[in-house]
Formats: C-alpha cells, structure tokens, sequence
C-alpha cells in the first residue's frame, strides 16, 4: 500500500501508537494524495458536465459581475471614485475572494457529503478541505486569463513585481485552508453553521474593499481593515496588478502572520477531534 | 439470497486448519468504546445554544463495547454474532479505523478492504472509467495501482463499451458488479464482510463467490459479521458473540451459534 516500503511489507494500525493527531493527519493526507487529484477532477468535471458554456463559465461570471460593477462605479455613482484601473481592481479583488469563498464552503459541503463515507471506510477527514481548496486554486488559476486580458485592454501598466503572484496566492490558500478546516469541525456538529456562515460571507465581502475602492471609506472606520486578514491578503494580491506596485512590507507581515495562524489553528483545531467527526455528520 | 453459501465456502476441518496460520493479524486487547452524546440529537447550532442557555444540553454514557478481548489469525474465517445493537458494527468499525477504542487497544496488520457499500463515493455523471479511479483511490489505492488493474476490473465487471459512459446511464445491476470489481480487485489481507451480500444475477454471483474462495484460499483474513446464525455455523472457522457489548463467548464457530440460539430461546420462552 505504501509506495516507499518493501513489497511484501504489511501495513500495521495500532491504536495505541501516539502520534499527535496534528502529525497523523497530515502524513495520512500525503498517503491519500491520489485521491485528492481524483476530488478535485470530480470536482471540476461535474461541474461542467452538463452545462453547454463548460468550463468557459469560470472565466465568464466573474467577468459579468466586472462588467456590472464598473457600469455602476463610473456611471450610476458618477464621479464617486473610477480610475481607469478600476475594472481590473474590481475583478482582481472579486477573484481573490471568490477563492476564498468557494474553499470555506466548499470544505463543509464536501465533508456533509461524504460523511456517510467517513462512517464506513478510513480516509483522512482533512481530505474534503483540502480537495475544496484544490478545486478552487483550479477555477482561479483558469480565471487570472480574464483577468490578464482584462489589465492589458484597460491599459493598467503591469510591474515586473507581479511575479511575486504565487506569494499571495498561497498565502490566501493558507488562510482559506484554516478556515476551512475550523468551520467543517463545526458544521459537521451543527449543519446549520452553513447557512449561517453565508450571511457572514456577504457582510464580511462588503467590510472587504472588493468591489468599492478602500479610500471612499471614512478614515475613522479604516481600522476595520486593518483588523480583516482578507484586507491584507486582498492588498498584496491585488496592488501589483493594478498599477501600485509591491503591498508595503507592513502589510506583507500582517497578511503572512494571519495566514500561518490561522492555517496552524485551523489544522489543529479539526485534527485533534478528527476521530470523532465519523460518527457526528 | 447470499453470495457465500452458494458456494464451496463450507468449511471441513481439514482445509480450514491447512489454510489457517498461527500468525495473529488482529488483536483486541480490553477494548472499551464509550460514547459521551447528548442524548437527543441536536442537530442545529441555534438550538444548541439555545438548551445551553436553558442548562438543557444532557449528556448520556453509552456503552458500545465493553472490555472486549480478542483474536483473529491469519487465513481465519471469523464470525460475530449478536442481537441489534449488541456492538457488532463497533467492532467492524473499529477494525477498519473508522472508529477508535476510547479504552484499551486495536491492533490490525495488513490491508483492509470493506465489502460494506458496494460503489460508495460513486458519482453518477462520470463515466465507468473515472468512477473506477475515484472508488479505488477512496479505498486506499495509489492511482497507478488502479491504473495495472483497470483492465481486469472492467473484465470481471463485464463493463465493455459502456466503461466511457456516465454511470447515470447505467443499470442498478451493472453499478453494484462495478463496485464489487473495484471493491475486490486487489486481495485483501483482512475482507470485512458486514451482512453477506447478493450481487447482480446467478452467474455473476458465482463468479463473485468464486473470487472470495480464492481469496480465502490464498490466506485472507474474513471477518464476518451477521445476525444470521446459520450463515456464521455454515461458513465460519470460528465465532464471536456479542450481547450488549459485553463478548460472551468466542470459540469453534457451531459450538458458538449453539450457545448464541439456546441463550435467544430462553430469551423468548421468558417473555
């Protein structure tokens, strides 16, 4: 079963071997790894399947919703605002959350999904996390296509330092992951935590600076940023491709503290009852 | 209908000794699981928190296992027996590490495979060929594992060309023979066994009890568990008993059965 190991090698389970379940889990996470590619391509195949526009739609509804906002932004709210840079920031910022919120939940849908699975066969109970936030980074990964396209139409100069991407975007990942994996433990208690956790979504996205622009908020209320890890994690993401350059490196630590925290948290605080979750959802 | 009996299953001493090793492959030592659930099911947070504000939330102590002991050797076809509820699946959950022992130590070696929901994690708008991979991988399998037995699995379930379409396309009968391919495709070290299955027609079944003689021949492990007596006195090396969580008695598989019925005619002759 294991790949390193000798052929004839049996696997052996012992109970009473202490591992920390923080450990446990994610060595057995490692063993499982196909399966996660396996999610995630069920995932994203069923997604599609049946709708004519395919995998297109990625790419398409985020880019509506730009389309809706800028119309609003630069003509509804005339003059409230409205660089050229504005529909790049809007879909910059709509994308990032969209990953943020499709990994959170994600998780908790997939975990109540297979929780009859989790009843009757092994599997790392981490797994349902970790294959939401795959099926997510997929879909935004396809989407920065759009988004590209997007900067060079609007003419919003890209810096060099947009390189630095992939920090961001793992840093949000992190930061989705913890979340994630707090929420399942609880929703696999209470299922109606999902319900709940949408209404705070929505409020969260608008304390957000997504779809405004962060200076039409007053500057007695800009504290509420600075305590939102998504502010942070939004603003290292979202300046070097709208024309501002490199995030300050303020901001930088305060995004990859909230992300570590939160992902080390997370993970320990779901490993720890991951055996009882089988016989709770 | 069971898939087992049909066949050649029935144990004579004589093989059944030639098959069994003195290897133990599965150990229990005072295996206790205790379960501490409230004792109605809350099942939404907003009632939770409510009954918590009303000092309502009671706890029960539920006793699912009880100091129970035991040892399975390799090659043995092992029987557990018992009334609803008496820890029967506890203990297959235990075994397969769904569960783990709140006292005292479980101790498995070797690979399990569950012949509990055959096609469990089956998604119906993929097609065979995906659904293959996605239920081998959910059983433990590494992807190129599933990849040098694709062929024989698609063989034995007698998929041919419908292996690309969705399995919405599929028969109740051609689902289950897909599950039961992938579910056996590789032979196990332990099969656990929960209810005796019947699957799809006359010949596939015998095709189906065929592969669990072979496996049996070649040294898996069967852990068996049933509330039918018959079936454990037919087809079981030994047996177990379990009657409230409490182990009763364990030993020569019809001996076992004998003490289990007379126990469940007093039972009924009290009443």
């Amino acid at each position: 079963m294991a790949r390193a190991g000798k052929p004839d090698e049996k696997p052996i389970y012992d109970s009473a071997r202490t591992v920390s379940p923080f450990v446990e889990e994610f060595r057995e996470l490692a063993r499982y790894r196909d399966l996660v590619k396996h999610l995630i391509a069920r995932n994203i195949k069923t997604r599609y399947k049946r709708s004519a526009l395919g995998i297109l739609w990625t790419m398409l509804n985020p880019l509506l919703m730009m389309t809706v906002l800028t119309f609003v932004f630069s003509e509804v709210f005339r003059g409230a605002i409205v660089s050229k840079s504005y529909a790049a920031y809007a879909l910059a910022g709509l994308l990032l959350w969209n990953f943020f919120a499709q990994t959170t939940t994600g998780a908790m849908s997939e975990l109540i999904w297979g929780g009859g699975l989790l009843k009757r066969i092994y599997l790392p109970r981490a797994i349902f996390a970790v294959s939401a936030l795959g099926t997510s980074l997929v879909n935004l990964l396809l989407s920065l296509i759009p988004l590209f396209i997007i900067i060079v139409v609007t003419g919003v100069p890209i810096r060099a330092v947009a390189v630095v991407l992939p920090g961001p975007i793992i840093l949000t990942a992190m930061f989705a992951l913890g979340v994630a994996l707090f929420l399942s433990r609880v929703a696999a208690y209470f299922h109606d935590v999902m319900e709940m956790y949408q209404i705070l979504l929505t409020a969260w996205m608008y304390m957000t600076p997504i779809i405004y622009p962060k200076n039409i908020i007053p500057e007695k209320f800009r504290w509420l940023f600075k305590i939102n890890p998504m502010y942070h994690l939004m603003e290292v993401f979202r300046e070097p491709l709208t024309g501002g350059g490199m995030a300050g490196p303020k901001t930088w630590a305060a995004a990859t503290v909230a992300a570590t925290v939160t992902l080390v948290f997370g993970w320990w605080f779901f490993s720890r009852k991951a055996d009882e979750l089988a016989y709770r959802i | 209908m069971s898939l087992l009996i049909e066949s050649e299953i029935m144990t004579d001493g004589a093989t059944a000794n030639r098959r069994v090793s003195d290897e133990t492959v599965i150990r229990l030592e005072n295996v206790s699981v205790e379960y501490h659930a409230p004792r109605e099911q809350i099942r939404s947070f907003k009632e939770y928190a409510i009954r918590l504000l009303q000092g309502r939330v009671q706890r029960e102590e539920f006793k699912a296992l009880c100091d129970v002991s035991l040892e399975v050797r390799k090659g043995e076809v092992m029987g557990v027996i018992g009334h609803n509820g008496a820890g029967k699946s506890t203990l297959l959950k235990l075994v397969s590490r769904v569960m783990k022992p709140t006292g005292g130590r479980v101790w498995v070696k070797g690979r399990i495979a569950p012949l509990l929901e055959l096609g469990a994690g089956f998604h119906y708008e993929l097609s065979g060929r995906e659904n293959i991979f996605l239920n081998g991988t959910l059983l433990g399998c590494t992807h190129a594992e599933m990849e040098s037995l694709f062929d024989e699995i698609v063989d034995f379930a007698e998929m041919g060309d419908f292996i690309e379409a969705p399995l919405r396309t599929y028969s109740t009968g051609m689902a289950v023979r897909l599950g039961f391919a992938v579910a056996t495709a590789r032979q196990p070290d332990i099969l656990i066994v929960d209810e005796v299955l019947s699957v799809g027609d006359e010949q596939f079944r015998q095709k189906c009890a065929a592969r669990m003689d072979s496996f049996r021949e070649n040294g898996t492990t069967i852990l068996l568990v049933t509330h039918d007596s018959k079936q454990v006195a037919g087809m079981c090396d030994r047996a177990a008993w379990l009657d409230h969580g409490r182990l009763r008695s364990v030993g020569d598989a019809r001996s076992v059965v004998d003490q289990y019925k007379q126990f469940t005619k007093g039972l009924a002759s009290q009443r």
